[in-house]
């Protein structure tokens, strides 16, 4: 299908901020392959302080557009937190996150973990078996905490979801009463930490365990001072993570300028996974200059390249550990966002009851397929990607099939919000209200 | 020429005990410094590895170096493919004027150093030009020292990171323009410097300016001397020596909030880099911030030099011992 050509980007000088993870690999090697300068675009790439800042800057112009955590462009759309209108058209990754636990943790839950004819314990590890732990340090009185990267960041939702898979109650929020810290009810108290913070934070003790993404679990393991005990890939099969987000303004202004780096990303994302992850080591040299993640490339690599280290010296094959480009990767799907907005519901942060439409508009206000369809076309016609790399765009409506991958063996149906709300034993649902 | 031996022997010994004092010592303290730090770094471990000594100081320098290199090669290539795309463009839309656009790469710890000076300096000029005249008024009047006064025994002792984020904000709101002439992180940066750093050179100046010896009071009233030539040749060359001392310490002040402020504000330069570092949690982290670190107090060492060159230059009175 023709379609007139893409214009001249409106803005060829940007600057996008990043955190210190490895999934900000499409932007680095969006960079530094070229893409970005093949759409005419002349971009800075700028490693931020923490995700509040980053999300500010956004907001107030300071730079075009970032990598962000998925419930950020929502949070920030529905007013959690700060309220701006964020949209992405570009998601960044799939899995790529996992939970650490400090060694004397890890001694006293390793007790309730059954171990394999080797003797290495069997994974996915429930929360259950941290379950007595938590109920240890309640009988005596200490609290256990957890560190997760903000409020509205996948991590947190993962981790509550884990931690309430195995019985432990993360605790709600109740921004209606001006409770923002989310430990109403809590058996664990989870609090904000910046992701590179996160190893020197458990190490001094302040937290017992947290949930962040690479190369900050296996850091914990090189530095001997934790134990990865899961993955989100074993939480969530696949589960969505990054997005790019812009806002909405610059995106208005800029509509063409905004294809264009969708096109380089999308680019960038597919080097990424070309020919069953062969690329990978140039990727993990490339993240581990100080420009970008800067950490050593053996603790880079050893999540990067299909593997995942738990305990020192048990390092098991996890090809999709962190996914870029396969199983339509960046794709941003309105399911994925709906995700995400029942988990701000389930744990409080959206207080009130919501209609099934109520999510579906919020999610569409978001997440632009669009933009990304029209990324992907002009990608096809000038036969740098072929269609069938793409999900079929006439016929798709945004939602990925019936999900059912999750550790505690719930189904995911995007489409009715609400009934998925009503599977989980903890958390709010129908008309509940904190 | 007929030098009589004595001097000649008296010369001598001045040569001698010069070169003891102003070379060897010197010497032999940074080479005592050198090994306890090099003793001393080995015996710290930390979950980033051991800590920094000389060697792996001077190993992150040389790589530092490199990258440096490394950069402004990329930085050719990077303008050369711009023209041509820029030339690609023309030839197809004949009334597209193509511009340059600065490199868009990373800036190398040499880039970080340029930015730090070129801010303090900005912050440091803007504070002394608030400050001298402010000091010399309230040094001559009384009652303008009695009014202002509280105000700067309040502001004096605030710290820079208290500073940052109501600067921030009001940067952030104030300067909006399509085409920026600086950035709002230098602006930043450089407003907390110049709150910071004033107070000294304000109190050592108005302080200057209050003792001022009776004989030269006297002297302009006698001649009769303009409030301004009074000002000119009389008071601001007896305050001069006090004036220079607040200015030394306003610039130290200058340069530690400086990377202070970079380091909380993730502001270009310096205090960036050691930040980064930090972040990056790789194995040489740690010695590039040692690296870094030298660098700081090596160029705020420079820059107090430089300010006391310039107090030798200004100053009448020569024979003072300035140190």
């Amino acid at each position: 299908m023709a379609q007139a050509e893409l214009g001249y980007p409106e803005k060829e000088e940007l600057k996008f901020g990043f955190i210190k993870l490895t999934d900000m690999a499409p932007l680095a090697i969006a960079y530094e392959k070229g893409y970005f300068e093949e759409e005419g675009l002349y971009v800075t790439l700028e490693a931020q302080a923490n995700w509040k800042v980053l999300l500010d800057r956004v907001i107030d112009g300071q730079l075009d557009g970032a990598h962000m955590l998925a419930g950020q462009p929502l949070g920030a759309t529905i007013g959690y937190g700060t309220k701006a209108h964020i949209v992405t058209a570009f998601s960044m990754d799939l899995n790529g996150n996992g939970i650490t636990v400090s060694n004397d943790v890890w001694a006293e839950m390793k007790k309730n973990i059954p171990h394999d004819a080797d003797g290495k314990p069997v994974h996915p590890i429930s929360a259950s078996a941290l379950k007595p732990v938590v109920d240890g340090y309640k009988a005596e009185g200490k609290p256990f905490k957890m560190g997760m990267v903000f409020p509205v960041s996948t991590h947190n939702y993962e981790l509550r979801y884990w931690l309430a898979a195995g019985g432990i109650h993360p605790g709600y929020y109740a921004p209606a009463k001006g409770d923002t810290s989310g430990q109403i009810n809590a058996d664990a108290l989870l609090s904000v930490t910046p992701p590179p913070q996160m190893p020197a934070t458990m190490e001094a003790g302040t937290i017992h365990g947290y949930c962040v993404g690479e190369p900050w679990n296996q850091q914990a393991v090189f530095k001997g001072i934790g134990v990865p005990v899961i993955t989100d890939y074993e939480i969530w099969k696949n589960n969505p993570e990054k997005v790019f987000g812009v806002s909405s303004n610059w995106a208005e202004e800029n509509p063409n300028t905004h294809i264009r780096v969708v096109k380089a990303m999308i680019r960038a994302a597919k080097w990424l996974d070309e020919n069953n992850n062969a690329n990978r080591p140039e990727a993990v040299e490339i993240l581990s200059r100080s420009d970008y993640v800067g950490a050593d490339y053996d603790v880079i690599a050893n999540s990067m390249t299909g593997t995942f280290e738990y305990e020192k010296d048990d390092k098991r094959d996890v090809p999709d550990f962190n996914v870029f480009f396969r199983h339509n990767a960046t794709y941003p799907y309105y399911s994925d966002a709906i995700w995400y907005l029942t988990q701000m519901r389930r744990w409080g942060q959206i207080a009130e009851p919501k209609s099934d439409e109520w999510f579906m508009k919020t999610a569409k206000e978001v997440y632009r397929p669009d933009v990304y369809a029209q990324a992907a076309k002009a990608l096809i016609e000038e036969g740098l990607m072929v269609a069938s790399e793409f999900p079929d765009f006439d016929k798709e409506d945004g939602f990925k099939a019936p999900q059912s991958e999750f550790i505690d063996g719930v189904t995911y149906d995007g489409k009715h919000p609400n009934d998925y709300l009503k599977s989980f034993k903890i958390g709010l649902k129908g008309d509940d209200q904190i | 020429m007929n030098i009589p031996s004595v001097s000649m022997a008296s010369l001598k010994e001045r040569v001698a005990s010069v070169s003891l004092k102003s070379v060897l010592l010197p010497l032999f303290g940074i080479l005592v410094f050198v090994l306890l730090w090099q003793v001393g770094a080995s015996r710290v471990h930390t979950s980033l590895g051991t800590f920094p000594g000389p060697t792996v100081v001077y190993e992150q320098w040389n790589s530092l170096v490199t990258e440096h290199q490394n950069e402004r090669i990329k930085e050719d290539k990077f303008y050369e493919r711009q023209e041509k795309r820029i030339d690609a463009r023309q030839a197809k839309d004949p009334s597209y004027e193509g511009r340059l656009i600065d490199y868009t790469g990373k800036p190398t710890f040499f880039d970080q150093i340029f930015t730090s000076l070129y801010t303090v300096l900005a912050g440091f000029g803007l504070a002394s030009f608030i400050a001298i005249p402010l000091g010399i008024l309230i040094g001559l009047n009384s009652s303008v020292y009695s009014a202002l006064n509280p105000v700067i025994q309040v502001f004096k002792p605030v710290s820079p990171l208290a500073w940052l984020p109501l600067v921030t904000m009001v940067v952030s709101a104030s300067y909006v323009s399509d085409d920026p002439m600086f950035s709002k992180s230098f602006l930043t940066s450089m407003f907390t410097v110049t709150l910071c750093c004033m107070w000294p050179t304000l109190i050592n100046t108005a302080v200057g300016v209050a003792a001022v010896e009776k004989d030269l009071l006297n002297v302009s009233k006698v001649l009769q001397l303009g409030w301004i030539t009074h000002v000119i040749k009389i008071v601001i060359p007896s305050a001069i020596p006090l004036m220079f001392t607040g200015l030394r310490l306003s610039l130290g002040i200058a340069w530690m909030v400086l990377i202070a402020a970079e380091m909380l504000a993730q502001n270009p330069g310096l205090g960036k880099f050691v930040w980064d570092e930090f972040q990056n949690g790789s194995s040489d982290s740690l010695g590039r911030i040692m690296v870094a670190v030298l660098m700081i107090g090596f160029i705020g060492f420079l820059l107090d030099r430089a300010m006391l060159m310039v107090q030798r230059f200004v100053s009448w009175d020569k024979t003072q011992v300035l140190r």
